[in-house]
């Protein structure tokens, strides 16, 4: 049986699948916020890699062929903003102010908070990219000093956060543009954030992919400035 | 599909391309996105076009593709553990942080009001 747990077929049915059940789960509970598919199917797989003590690198390895579409699915964001073209002239000053203020924001408090709560400056810069898309997140992690493996981890926690929470939190801060709800959403948690905005409107999908875009360029661009500021 | 899936890909290829040339602080898809959306602009293309069909397809089911990454953070559990009072705070507090910042921002910054865009 060990060879079924080093085959890219197994992981790859039981990624499907897990996302199956999600979907289900899904339209069962009407649609609620906590059982988004990405969620559920997670916990499931997680669950299962513990379980049967599976290493999680074979796995990733096995699911290589699924994480693939994540670059031509990015580049299909394409698609959603061309749609909404006609609305992206009068939000260029708007994006173009608040995509690097998000990042300056996004990665100063992660710093200052993890250091308020005993967190050592190791901490700190691997906490800071997280809410750049993960390629970014792991490659500024990489050349600022952070640990490169639990930045991607909190990076797709940031992201997860978002796809639960990002739209009910969004409308508590009384924040109800679609525009100006997809922008903060993929600012802040990146493509699993934009598929939960994809998934509630189509305006706020296509500047939530935007925004991801224009977030992985502006944390580059401030991380490092931030970092020698506050360290 | 085939038409839509070679331009995704193709554009993807560029964008690695140009990044790579350029050491440009972005991922190449994101490059291939912009390259994408300059292309649609030129094109226009009609309603069904593979390129359009195969991208909302691929979109669709976008949170699956990120089921691998997701679940690979059970390899890092003890890490987080570790450290789960400042990771937790700093992460969630942060997180809120920039989502209220940034959607505040782009509300005050609108030309048009946010009442009229609500549906």
């Amino acid at each position: 049986m060990s060879w079924l747990l080093e085959s890219p077929l197994f992981f790859l049915v039981l990624t499907l699948v897990a996302y199956q059940v999600g979907r289900a789960v899904h339209a069962r509970t009407g649609g609620h916020a906590v059982a988004q598919p990405v969620l559920v199917a997670v916990v499931l797989v997680g669950a299962t890699l513990l379980i049967l003590d599976v290493d999680v690198a074979d796995y990733l390895d096995g699911t290589e062929l699924l994480s693939f579409w994540l670059g031509p699915a990015t580049v299909a964001l394409a698609v959603p903003l061309y749609r909404q073209a006609s609305r992206l002239r009068s939000l260029v000053i708007p994006l173009l102010v608040a995509v690097p203020l998000g990042a300056v924001v996004s990665v100063g408090s992660a710093v200052l908070l993890a250091r308020v709560l005993g967190g050592d400056e190791l901490l700190e810069r691997t906490l800071a990219p997280k809410a750049a898309t993960t390629p970014v997140s792991i490659a500024l992690s990489e050349t600022n000093g952070g640990l490169p493996e639990l930045t991607a981890a909190l990076t797709i926690v940031a992201g997860i956060l978002g796809a639960v929470a990002g739209p009910a939190v969004l409308t508590l801060l009384r924040i109800r543009a679609r525009t100006a709800r997809g922008i903060a959403l993929g600012s802040v948690s990146h493509g699993i954030g934009t598929s939960r905005a994809l998934a509630e409107d189509r305006t706020e999908g296509a500047f939530s992919g935007l925004a991801m875009g224009l977030t992985a360029l502006a944390t580059s661009l401030v991380l490092p400035l931030v970092l020698a500021l506050l360290l | 599909m085939i038409a839509g899936l070679t331009w995704l890909l193709g554009c993807q290829l560029v964008g690695e391309v140009v990044v790579r040339a350029t050491g440009a602080p972005v991922p190449g898809p994101v490059v291939g996105m912009v390259l994408l959306f300059a292309v649609l602009l030129v094109r226009r293309p009609v309603d069904d076009a593979g390129v359009l069909r195969t991208s909302d397809a691929l979109l669709r089911h976008l949170q699956l593709l990120f089921v691998p990454a997701g679940a690979g953070v059970v390899g890092y559990l003890s890490l987080i553990r570790d450290d789960a009072l400042p990771i937790t705070v700093a992460l969630v507090g942060s997180w809120v942080l920039g989502l209220a910042v940034v959607g505040w921002t782009v509300t005050l910054l609108s030309r048009t009001p946010a009442g009229r865009e609500r549906r």
